[in-house]
C-alpha cells in the first residue's frame, strides 16, 4: 500500500504547484458545484488552466489533452485545493461529454467542439432525463424525426445541471418508435442558444437553482449532429454514463465530504460529545474514510488500464448515506444554526442527491447484476416495439 | 500510487487458502460447540511461517508486515479457524520490539517463538480512551466495564517483579506457553512484564462464550513471577491497534463468506417461478453486504498502508477497520442467514456458526463499541491538526 508520487509523477506534481503558485492570484475560490453563481470568473480560470494543459489531464493529446492518467489528474484537482483555488467550471463537459465526443465522435465533430470545450468557451449540459423516463432511461419520448436537412427535434428534459450556462447538449432522442426500446435511440450534440429551446430553471429543495427543465420546440439540427450512429443512441449513452462513473473518483473529498469536516464541530466543541454522539462520528468516520481509501483503490486499477466499473456505485450510495448520517449528527451536537448556511446547504442538498446521478435502487440494481451476477428481474419491455409500451396492459406486450 | 495487493501479498494470501482448506475448521466449529476439540490450525500456521511473520529475520521470522498478518486472519476468518494465530502475532509483535530495543529476555524466547515450538498470547491493555481516562484491561465479567492494570511490585533481581491482578475474555491465553501481561509499576510507570504458563500464581481458564471457533480465557495473577520488558506505552498502544486490525481482518473474511454463501444460494433458490436472487428485496441486502465488504476491505488497507508509511495513522485506520469490520460482519451473518429462510436456522447449516463467530468477536478486545470510541478520539485529533494546519498556511 503506496500512496507516494513515482519520480515522474512527483515531478510533474512539483510543475503543477509551480505553475498554480504563479497563477493563483488569477483565481477564483473554490465552490462545491454550484453552479448558479457567476460562471464568468470560472470561465476565464478555465480559459488559463486550459492553456497550462491543466484541463482535460486525461484526455489525448490529439485531442488537445495533457495525455496522461487518472492519477495526474487528481494530482492537478489536489494541487489546486491545496492552494485554495476553484477548479475548472464545466466537468461535465470535461468529464464526461468530451470522452464521450472522443470516443464515438466523427472527426469533424471532434474538430469543432473539443478544443473550445477545453477552454471553458463553450458550456455543455447532458439532455438525459426526462419527466417520464428517468431510472427507466431508455424510455425517454423526446422524438427526432428526419426531415429533408437531417432532424427536427421535439420533447422535454429535466434535471439538467447547467443548461442556463450551456451553449451546447448532449441529448438522447428517440429516433424510431417502431423497434424496440433501447434500439430506436440516437444521441445528438443539440445547439441550446436558439429560438426553439427553451430553459427553465427549476429551484431544488435547497433553494437554489441548480438545475433545469428544458424545452425543445422543433429544433432543426443537420446529419452532422448525429454522435455515434443512427438508433445507436443507447450504446453512446451507456459510454456517457461510464464517463460519468469516472468523474466520481476522489470527488467526494473535495466537495466537502471528507471525514475531517466532519469532525471539525467536535473538535470546537468537546463538551458536547457525549458517548452516544462519539459512537455516530465513528460511523460517519468510518463510512468517509473508506470512500477516501476505496477511491485510491479504483485509482489504482484505472491506472492500470481497467475501465470505469458498475461498483462505482457502491461509492455514490455510501457518500449520501454517510454525509446524511453526519449532517443529522452535527446539527444535533451544535443545535438548529446548523441548519443555515454551509451545514445547512450540504443537508439540504442530500436527499436530492440521492437520486442525482442513478437512484440508489437503480444502482443497486445494477451491481447486484453485474458485479455479483444475480439474475435480473422479469422484463416486460425489452422486446416490444416502444410505440406499443404505453398502451398495452402490463406485461401483455410480451411475445408469447 | 499503488493501493492494491501487491504480488508476493496475493501469494501468501492464496496459499493461506489453500492451507487452510484442508483443516475442517467450519464443521470442527460446530462439533466444537458440543465439546469436540477444536482442529488445531497451528501445524499448519508453523509449517506456513505464520507463527514468525512478525519476527525479524535475524530472530528466525519471515520480517513482514501488520497487512501480511491481516491477509492471514482475513482466510481464517472465511474458514472459522486461527485459533490461538492473534495472540501469538500481537505477542511477537511486542516482544520483538523489545529485542530490537536490546531487550535480552525478548530475545532469548523470540526464536523459539518464531519457529512456533512455542506460543505467546497477551493480555491487551486499552489505551486511555479520552485523555483523561486511564489504562485499563476486560474486566472479567460485564459489556463495557473495565478493570485497573496489574500491578508489578519489585522481584529481587533487576528485571524480576512479581505481577497481580486480573483479565478476561483474552484472545488465546489459554495454551499459550508465554504470556506478556501489562503492569503498573510502583512508580506508576506502565510496562510489558513476560510470565511462563508454569509461574506461580498463574491461573489461566477457559471461559468459552457463545462461539466456540475463538478460544478465550480468563488470567488471573497472583504475585505471580515475570520479568520486566523494555516496552512501555507506546508499545502497549502499539499492539492493541495491532489487534483490532488483525480482529478487522478475520470480521472481513467472515462477511465474505456469507457474501459468497448468500449469492451462491440466491441464484440457486427459486420461489415464485424464479431464482429469489432476481428479486430486489434480496438483491438489494446482497449488494449491502458487498457494499459492507468493499469499506472494510477498503479500510483493511488503510491500515496497511498507515502501518508502513504513516504510523500516526495506526491507531486510527485500525480503530476505523475494527469498527466497520465489525459491524459488517453482524450484518452479513445475519442476513445471510434470513436469505437462506427456514435451512439457514438449523444446526446443521453453516452460516450461524459464522453469526455465532461475529456476535462474540465483536465483543473482544474493547469490543465494536471502544472502537467506535477510539475512531472518535483520533479523528477529532486529525480534524483539530488540519485546522491548525490551515490556520498556519
Amino acid at each position: 500500500m503506496d500512496l507516494r508520487d513515482t519520480p515522474e509523477q512527483a515531478a510533474y506534481r512539483g510543475e503543477v504547484r509551480a505553475w498554480i503558485e504563479a497563477h493563483r492570484h488569477e483565481a477564483p475560490p473554490p465552490t462545491r458545484g454550484n453552479h448558479s453563481v457567476d460562471p464568468e470568473p470560472y470561465r476565464r480560470w478555465q480559459a488559463r488552466l486550459a492553456e497550462a494543459g491543466l484541463v482535460g489531464v486525461t484526455w489525448p493529446e490529439e485531442y488537445g489533452g495533457a495525455g496522461l492518467g487518472p492519477v495526474e489528474q487528481l494530482i492537478v484537482r489536489s494541487e489546486l485545493r491545496r492552494a485554495g483555488c476553484g477548479g475548472i467550471l464545466d466537468n461535465i463537459a470535461v468529464g464526461i461529454i468530451g470522452p464521450t465526443i472522443i470516443a464515438r465522435g466523427s472527426s469533424e465533430q471532434q474538430r469543432r467542439y473539443l478544443g473550445p470545450m477545453l477552454r471553458g468557451e463553450e458550456g455543455w449540459c447532458q439532455l438525459f432525463s426526462e419527466p417520464a423516463a428517468g431510472s427507466d432511461l431508455a424510455g425517454v419520448r423526446t422524438r427526432a424525426r428526419h426531415t429533408a436537412d437531417g432532424f427536427s427535434i421535439s420533447g422535454q428534459k429535466v434535471w439538467t445541471t447547467g443548461a442556463q450556462h450551456a451553449d451546447f447538449g448532449l441529448l438522447l432522442a428517440r429516433t424510431d418508435p417502431d423497434v424496440p426500446k433501447h434500439k430506436g435511440l440516437t444521441m445528438f450534440l443539440v445547439p441550446m442558444r436558439v429560438p426553439e429551446v427553451t430553459v427553465r430553471p427549476l429551484r431544488g429543495m435547497s433553494g437554489g437553482a441548480s438545475f433545469n427543465e428544458v424545452f425543445f420546440d422543433d429544433v432543426p439540427v443537420g446529419d452532422q449532429a448525429v454522435l455515434g450512429s443512427v438508433s445507436g443512441g443507447w450504446g453512446v449513452a451507456l459510454t456517457a454514463l461510464m464517463f460519468e462513473r469516472a468523474t466520481l473518483l476522489g470527488a467526494f473529498d473535495e466537495i466537502g465530504f471528507s471525514a475531517e469536516r466532519f469532525a471539525a464541530p467536535f473538535a470546537e466543541h468537546r463538551e458536547l460529545a457525549d458517548a452516544h454522539l462519539r459512537q455516530r462520528l465513528a460511523q460517519v468516520t468510518c463510512g468517509l474514510l473508506s470512500l477516501r481509501y476505496s477511491s485510491y483503490r479504483t485509482l489504482t486499477a484505472l491506472s492500470r488500464g481497467a475501465v470505469p466499473g458498475p461498483e462505482a456505485a457502491l461509492g455514490k450510495i455510501g457518500v449520501i448515506e454517510a454525509a446524511r448520517q453526519g449532517c443529522e449528527l452535527i446539527a444535533e451536537l451544535v443545535g438548529p444554526d446548523a441548519l443555515e448556511g454551509d451545514w445547512g446547504e450540504t443537508a439540504f442538498n442530500l436527499p436530492g442527491l440521492r437520486s442525482g446521478g442513478g437512484t440508489e435502487e437503480v444502482l443497486r440494481n445494477m451491481v447486484g447484476e453485474r458485479v455479483l451476477g444475480l439474475p435480473p428481474e422479469p422484463r416486460t419491455d425489452k422486446r416490444t416495439p416502444f410505440r406499443e409500451l404505453g398502451r398495452s396492459p402490463a406485461g401483455a406486450g410480451v411475445p408469447a | 500510487m499503488n493501493f492494491d495487493l501487491a504480488d508476493e501479498q496475493r501469494l501468501l494470501r492464496d496459499a493461506a487458502r489453500d492451507a487452510l482448506a484442508r483443516l475442517d475448521s467450519v464443521a470442527g466449529a460446530r462439533d466444537a460447540l458440543d465439546g469436540a476439540p477444536l482442529p488445531d490450525p497451528w501445524p499448519t500456521a508453523r509449517a506456513a511461517g505464520w507463527t514468525g511473520l512478525l519476527v525479524g529475520e535475524k530472530d528466525g521470522g519471515a520480517g513482514l508486515d501488520v497487512f501480511d498478518a491481516m491477509l492471514v486472519l482475513e482466510e481464517c476468518g472465511r474458514r472459522l479457524t486461527g485459533a490461538g494465530l492473534i495472540g501469538h502475532l500481537a505477542a511477537t509483535r511486542l516482544l520483538a520490539g523489545a529485542a530490537g530495543r536490546g531487550d535480552v529476555g525478548a530475545a532469548a524466547v523470540l526464536p523459539s517463538l518464531a519457529a512456533g515450538d512455542r506460543c505467546a498470547a497477551i493480555v491487551l491493555a486499552r489505551p486511555p480512551a479520552a485523555d483523561e481516562k486511564p489504562w485499563t484491561v476486560e474486566a472479567e465479567a460485564g459489556g463495557t466495564r473495565r478493570a485497573p492494570l496489574p500491578t508489578a511490585q519489585p522481584g529481587g533481581g533487576c528485571d524480576a517483579v512479581l505481577v497481580t491482578g486480573e483479565a478476561g475474555y483474552q484472545l488465546d491465553a489459554a495454551g499459550a506457553d508465554l504470556l506478556v501481561v501489562p503492569a503498573v509499576l510502583g512508580t506508576g510507570e506502565h510496562r510489558a512484564t513476560l510470565v511462563a504458563a508454569d509461574a506461580a500464581g498463574l491461573a489461566v481458564e477457559a471461559t468459552p462464550r457463545g462461539d466456540a471457533s475463538r478460544p478465550i480465557a480468563r488470567v488471573s495473577l497472583e504475585g505471580t513471577p515475570a520479568i520486566l520488558l523494555h516496552a512501555g506505552p507506546d508499545d502497549l498502544a502499539d499492539v492493541w491497534d495491532v489487534v483490532q486490525a488483525l480482529l478487522a481482518a478475520d470480521a472481513l473474511g467472515v462477511s465474505e463468506a456469507m457474501l459468497e454463501m448468500g449469492v451462491a444460494y440466491a441464484k440457486d433458490r427459486h420461489a415464485f417461478g424464479r431464482p429469489i436472487g432476481s428479486y430486489q428485496a434480496i438483491k438489494h441486502q446482497l449488494v449491502e453486504i458487498l457494499r459492507h465488504v468493499e469499506a472494510t476491505r477498503s479500510l483493511c488497507y488503510y491500515v496497511g498502508y498507515a502501518a508502513r508509511e504513516r504510523p500516526s495513522d495506526l491507531p486510527l485506520a485500525s480503530a476505523c477497520a475494527r469498527f466497520a469490520a465489525e459491524d459488517a460482519a453482524t450484518y452479513a451473518t445475519r442476513t445471510c442467514i434470513a436469505i437462506h429462510g427456514g435451512i439457514g436456522t438449523t444446526w446443521e447449516h453453516d452460516a450461524p456458526l459464522f453469526w455465532r463467530r461475529a456476535q462474540l468477536s465483536r465483543l473482544l478486545a474493547g469490543g465494536v463499541t471502544g472502537a467506535g470510541d477510539r475512531v472518535a478520539t483520533e479523528i477529532v485529533k486529525h480534524a483539530r491538526a488540519q485546522a491548525g494546519a490551515t490556520a498556519t498556511t
